[in-house]
């Protein structure tokens, strides 16, 4: 193959960036971009966000992968984005291939393409770039002079549906995996070893699941039979990785030169929730719960304020009001940068009048709205999903966010949600008019009321991953209803495509064989399926059809409990017990404690009984182990998964 | 720094070059604002809902477009020797932007807006063009120029103050110098100046070189 060079690409840019839409997406150059010798580097990695430009660059875990490995002297990393259709467009028609931002390299020029998928509506634009690269689709096809593919993400928890198309998984948090990786890489590339050498050597990594080294086998009526390894050394489970403290926050992030999605500063507090809702994918996959130190957070966002001059810093967490020192973060924040007209956004805060408290002391303009998630409008619903918040309380925390100034309220909802009724999605019009009313008692006909109501889709990895979708019809006459009961003056609702919602519950409820489905999707010409104007449903279907599969199996049967999931061999170590015993309880309406007022035992601690021991205090909010049976040093100094070494 | 309390109002002649020709004009706002801020500069903002820095960039550069010599006034809260501020300012620049001069102006003295008449820009030709001289002088001998912009049709030619040819000596490039006039309402694009020409302006290279003062 003839390979093109980074100044003809330039040269080429020269001439079609003029004739897009928001060229600086296509440049580079940004403040804080780094830029490395690319001949002296020994690895080159290729950062991927499957979308374009505007939505990659506020991608926390980008940033955070960025920076560690451009730290490193011997490796560069460098981004890559999806284009816009006008941009595709004329970079197959000037025959240029994708390339990386910093130094216009072709894709297919790197040693290693790691995909971020945080989200399964991803996946076409990541064979699309991957074809735009000039890379390979089918990992199979793939041979030494080909880049290694590799993808991480919360989606890649059920990597099958992209095992045809991605070498390596990352399974859990990436910090410290993706050094282990290059290294993996470097090792290889010196000894001229055969391709499969690489994959074997990295299944050797806790927490990288390389899918060809694994078959999985089907029953008559489709459902999965038995996953086994094929390669004997492989891991099975492949048990996910979690880093034992959190490292320190990025400071030094890019500042691109356009406006973007978050044009701020993001500085994740905590990983992890304890609160245990069902339907939550990312609350269970991302246990335990480890904070930051007040200290810690304080002084990276000073660093990260004078490295990109941002106006404003996001607070990231799953539940901002459980961080332990959350008021003395919010009194120290706004007494030590309170001359710097700094924006403080806190997002995920409980429904308390704390939060309200909370955001007093953050928000004098009260310009933005008031967010809370109630997620369902019945006692009996939240109960069900283990979100149990009073309707009174819902009420009572309003009137104080009324009362303290703000006249907008925004309201999450999810319909779908198991065993619910019609009265049950009435009630969301119901509890959003109450809201409504005690607005209107502080701000009159200021005040205003936006519900944002979502699809459930029941996620792998948790509680409620053996119930069945709620069929298109259903949800539509749902949201048809919702569209009726909430009008009115200060009153608006937003709700998702219930065919993209569709296309999420295949996608991350799927097995291998979705892959070909994805495969034939993409050649009909899907792409950004997470935007309305791109999504086509017909494809689809027609995908579905071609690749001889019914949707229905994927996402309308309620599955039995002793079914084998496609994510089976995938450990995200709260244990299937756990989850099938939440499940049950769900259908009695029982609830679940914060985990930190009581361990439910979710099969995190046994797991990673050495790691904690190893951290103790309140780095985690796990309870301490006390009994100490292997010396701690031997599973820090391993990169072996710690259930495959404790033998737990 | 010396500082003391009297709000000071400077003056900045910048270049936007390379890839921030793409940045447009609010975008170069935030721009500023955040090199200031990197920069640790009391930048003046507006009172109230949503405070603004108070910044004024004087006649703004289409997309695409770089400018040597661009104006910009900004505010400070307080008095900083313009030496200091250049010298806090540099290091906190992003690429592409590179600060010519700076001093301070009097607070009350008229905006960019009022001082600024015309701009010369030169334009980088990527293919020959046969005669050329002889077609700026007749698009200067045009008494109108009926163009259409943004679904509105004006008159071009007010707006040409100058056009001239240059070629370099080895014949290689040849470039197209244009003084437009460059007033609120009443401003000339050098793209609309090729396009009268039948140049594609897609694929030259346009350079403002200096904006004009009264």
């Amino acid at each position: 193959m003839n390979k093109i060079t980074p100044e003809k690409i330039s040269e080429t840019l020269e001439a079609i960036l003029p004739g897009v839409q928001k060229p600086a997406r296509y440049t580079g150059g940004e403040l804080n971009q780094v830029i490395k010798d690319w001949e002296s580097a020994r690895t080159r990695v290729a950062l991927v966000f499957p979308d374009i430009y505007d939505l990659g660059m506020s991608n926390l875990g980008l940033a955070i992968l960025y920076d560690i490995l451009n730290r490193q002297p011997d490796v560069l990393a460098e981004r890559v984005f999806s284009l816009w259709s006008d941009m595709e467009k004329s970079i197959r028609e000037s025959q240029i291939p994708l390339y990386s931002l910093e130094t216009k390299h072709a894709l297919y020029e790197f040693d290693i393409i790691g995909f971020s998928l945080p989200y399964e509506t991803l996946y076409t634009n990541a064979l699309n770039i991957l074809d735009l690269g000039e890379v390979p689709l089918l990992a199979e096809n793939r041979k030494e002079q080909h880049p290694l593919v590799i993808a991480g993400g919360h989606a890649a928890y059920n990597p099958e549906p992209m095992h045809a198309f991605i070498d390596a998984f990352v399974i859990g948090e990436g910090e410290e995996v993706i050094l282990e990786i290059v290294d993996a890489h470097q090792e290889w590339k010196d000894s001229n070893s055969a391709r499969p050498e690489l994959l074997l050597k990295l299944s050797n990594i806790w927490g990288v699941y390389v899918p060809s080294l694994y078959r999985a086998d089907y029953h008559q009526d489709g459902t999965i039979s038995s996953v086994n390894r094929i390669e004997r050394n492989a891991p099975y489970p492949v048990v996910k990785r979690i880093v034992p403290k959190l490292p320190p926050p990025v400071t030094r992030f890019i500042v691109p030169y356009i406006d973007t999605v978050h044009n701020r500063i993001p500085i994740e507090i905590m990983r992890g929730c304890t609160r245990g809702c069902r339907f939550c994918h990312a609350g269970m996959i991302t246990r335990p719960v480890r904070e930051r130190s007040v200290e810690e957070i304080l002084d990276s966002i000073e660093q990260s304020l004078l490295q990109t001059g941002y106006e404003e810093i996001g607070l990231l967490s799953l539940s901002s009001s459980d961080y332990t020192n959350i008021s003395a973060l919010v009194k120290n924040i706004s007494q030590r940068f309170q001359t710097d007209h700094l924006r403080v956004s806190l997002p995920s805060l409980r429904i308390e009048s704390f939060s309200v408290d909370l955001m007093d002391n953050l928000d004098n303009t009260r310009r933005g709205g008031f967010t809370l998630a109630p997620e369902a409008a019945t006692e009996r619903m939240r109960n069900l999903i283990n979100k149990p918040v009073s309707t009174e309380q819902v009420l009572e925390t309003s009137r104080e966010i009324f009362k303290h100034g703000w006249s907008k309220i925004k309201l999450y909802f999810m319909i779908g949600h198991p065993s619910e009724t019609l009265e049950d999605v009435i009630a969301i019009a119901d509890l959003c008019k109450a809201v409504l009313k005690e607005g209107r008692k502080f701000k009159g006909n200021r005040a205003s009321v936006t519900a944002g109501v979502s699809t459930f889709i029941p996620k792998p990895h948790t509680p409620f991953q053996w119930v069945a979708c709620e069929n298109i019809e259903v949800i539509t006459e749902k949201q048809k209803v919702l569209r009726k009961s909430l009008r009115g003056p200060g009153l608006k609702l937003n709700w998702n495509s219930p065919e993209i919602s569709m296309l999420e519950a295949w996608l991350s409820r799927g097995d291998r064989r979705m892959s070909q489905v994805i495969l034939e999707a993409w050649k009909m010409g899907a792409k950004f399926d997470a935007w309305n104007d791109h999504f086509q449903f017909d494809i689809w279907l027609q995908a579905f059809e071609n690749a001889n599969l019914d949707w229905r199996f994927y996402t309308h049967r309620e599955r039995p409990v002793d079914e084998i999931f496609p994510w089976e061999h995938i450990d995200s170590t709260v244990r299937k017990k756990f989850l099938t015993e939440d499940y049950l309880w769900s259908r009695d309406g029982r609830t679940r404690v914060d985990c930190r007022e009581q361990c439910f035992a979710c099969g995190i601690l046994p797991t990673f009984a050495d790691l904690r021991r190893a951290h103790p205090g309140d780095v985690w909010q796990c309870p301490e182990v006390k009994s100490k049976k292997i010396p701690t040093g031997e599973i820090l100094n391993q990169n072996k998964a710690p259930g495959q070494l404790t033998g737990i | 720094m010396i500082e003391n309390s009297k709000p000071m109002r400077i003056r900045i002649v910048f270049s936007k070059l390379d890839q921030m020709r793409f940045t447009g004009h609010l975008d170069l706002l935030k721009t500023w604002e955040r090199s200031f801020r990197r920069a640790d500069l009391p930048v003046t903002y507006s009172q109230g809902y949503n405070p603004r820095p108070r910044i004024n960039i004087g006649a703004t550069l289409p997309l695409g477009f770089t400018g040597e010599s661009e104006l910009m006034d900004i505010w400070l809260d307080t008095r900083c020797p313009p030496a200091g501020v250049l010298e806090s300012l540099i290091p906190s620049l992003p690429p592409g932007i590179v600060v010519k001069s700076i001093q301070e102006v009097e607070t009350d003295s008229p905006s960019l807006q009022r001082l600024i008449s015309g701009s010369d820009y030169i334009v980088t030709l990527p293919d020959f063009v046969n005669e050329l001289p002889l077609r700026l002088m007749d698009l200067l001998r045009e008494k109108e120029i009926w163009r259409e912009r943004r679904g509105k049709s004006y008159d071009l030619r007010p707006l040409i103050l100058d056009l001239s040819g240059i070629r370099s000596n080895d014949n290689s490039t040849q470039q197209i110098k244009m003084r437009l006039l460059t007033r609120e309402g009443a401003t000339g694009r050098p793209d609309e100046v090729l396009s009268s020409l039948n140049i594609e302006p897609h694929r030259t290279r346009i350079h403002r070189l200096r904006l004009i003062i009264n």
